[in-house]
């Protein structure tokens, strides 16, 4: 169990309305592609990038369902896990930094140290969610 | 993963343009550092005030601004120009270098919320790059 702020709760609602999962998703995997190559090799049958939207609902899924992430997210970890086959080292260190950054470039000034804080907290708890079927 | 002559053409250039706000930009680095990663905090507590808009986190930030700003203009020797800093990390403050890739995440961060549209993938790519050459040319004299 997550025991969640009522700040950090309202905060993560409000960075998901407020951004656009249709730009931010794309953006978020293309970056990462780029700023670190290696990340290539899991895409080779991802499809078309803008598919990269279901990245940022499955996100979504989790800010529904903020106090049962484990569950929420079993099946897509055993995806990608058994299926995809991704080392789930580059979870945070590529993908979610790089979520970050979009993030904090749609929010600028309004992305503060303590809604920062509140989103990588997120972030780490859904990494740790993703990692939990790996054997 | 060394710095090519295109990276460092990237860093260059987008560095002079932002260095107009390099304190600004380290001030909130260090700021935002101590509050997304509390665990930092235990290396300043000799500092009374670790809130963002302190004298000394904003201080710190502008010594950390005009490192960086100094590496830039040094970035064919890094390891050379910042072998006193090293030495003053390793034996004197003895920091975990686990933290310098904590710093420069959110050197990165703060450089996306100034500059979205400047801070571009390949800009991204080069910087931390960059910064990452910069935690081991700091890491140098650890051991």
């Amino acid at each position: 169990m997550v025991a969640w702020t009522d700040f950090e709760r309202a905060t993560i609602k409000d960075i998901f309305s407020k951004i656009d999962y249709e730009v931010v998703g794309p953006a978020a995997i293309s970056r990462f592609l780029i700023v670190y190559p290696w990340t290539q090799r899991y895409f080779a049958g991802f499809g078309n990038l803008y598919n990269a939207a279901v990245v940022m609902q499955g996100l979504e899924k989790v800010v529904k369902n903020m106090d049962n992430i484990k569950a929420t997210f079993t099946e897509l970890s055993t995806l990608h896990s058994e299926k995809l086959q991704v080392d789930p080292d580059n979870f945070m260190s590529c993908s979610f930094d790089c979520l970050a950054i979009v993030v904090a470039a749609q929010l600028g000034k309004d992305f503060t140290p303590e809604v920062h804080a509140a989103f990588q907290k997120f972030l780490a708890v859904v990494v740790s969610s993703l990692r939990r079927q790996y054997y | 993963m060394s710095l090519s002559a295109k990276d460092k053409e990237i860093v260059k250039a987008f560095w002079a343009k932002v260095s107009g706000r390099a304190d600004n930009i380290g001030g909130d680095a260090v700021a935002r550092m101590l509050t997304v990663y509390p665990q930092t905090k235990t290396y300043f507590s000799h500092w009374k005030d670790l809130s963002p808009s302190s004298a000394p986190v904003r201080k710190h930030g502008g010594m950390v601004a005009a490192t960086i700003t100094d590496a830039v203009n040094k970035i064919d020797d890094l390891a050379g120009s910042l072998l006193t800093l090293s030495e003053l990390h390793a034996f004197t403050l003895r920091v975990d270098p686990a933290n310098f890739k904590i710093l420069a995440q959110n050197i990165l961060v703060v450089l996306a919320t100034m500059f979205p549209v400047d801070f571009t993938p390949e800009v991204h790519m080069a910087l931390d790059k960059f910064l990452a050459a910069l935690a081991r040319a700091l890491s140098v004299k650890y051991r």
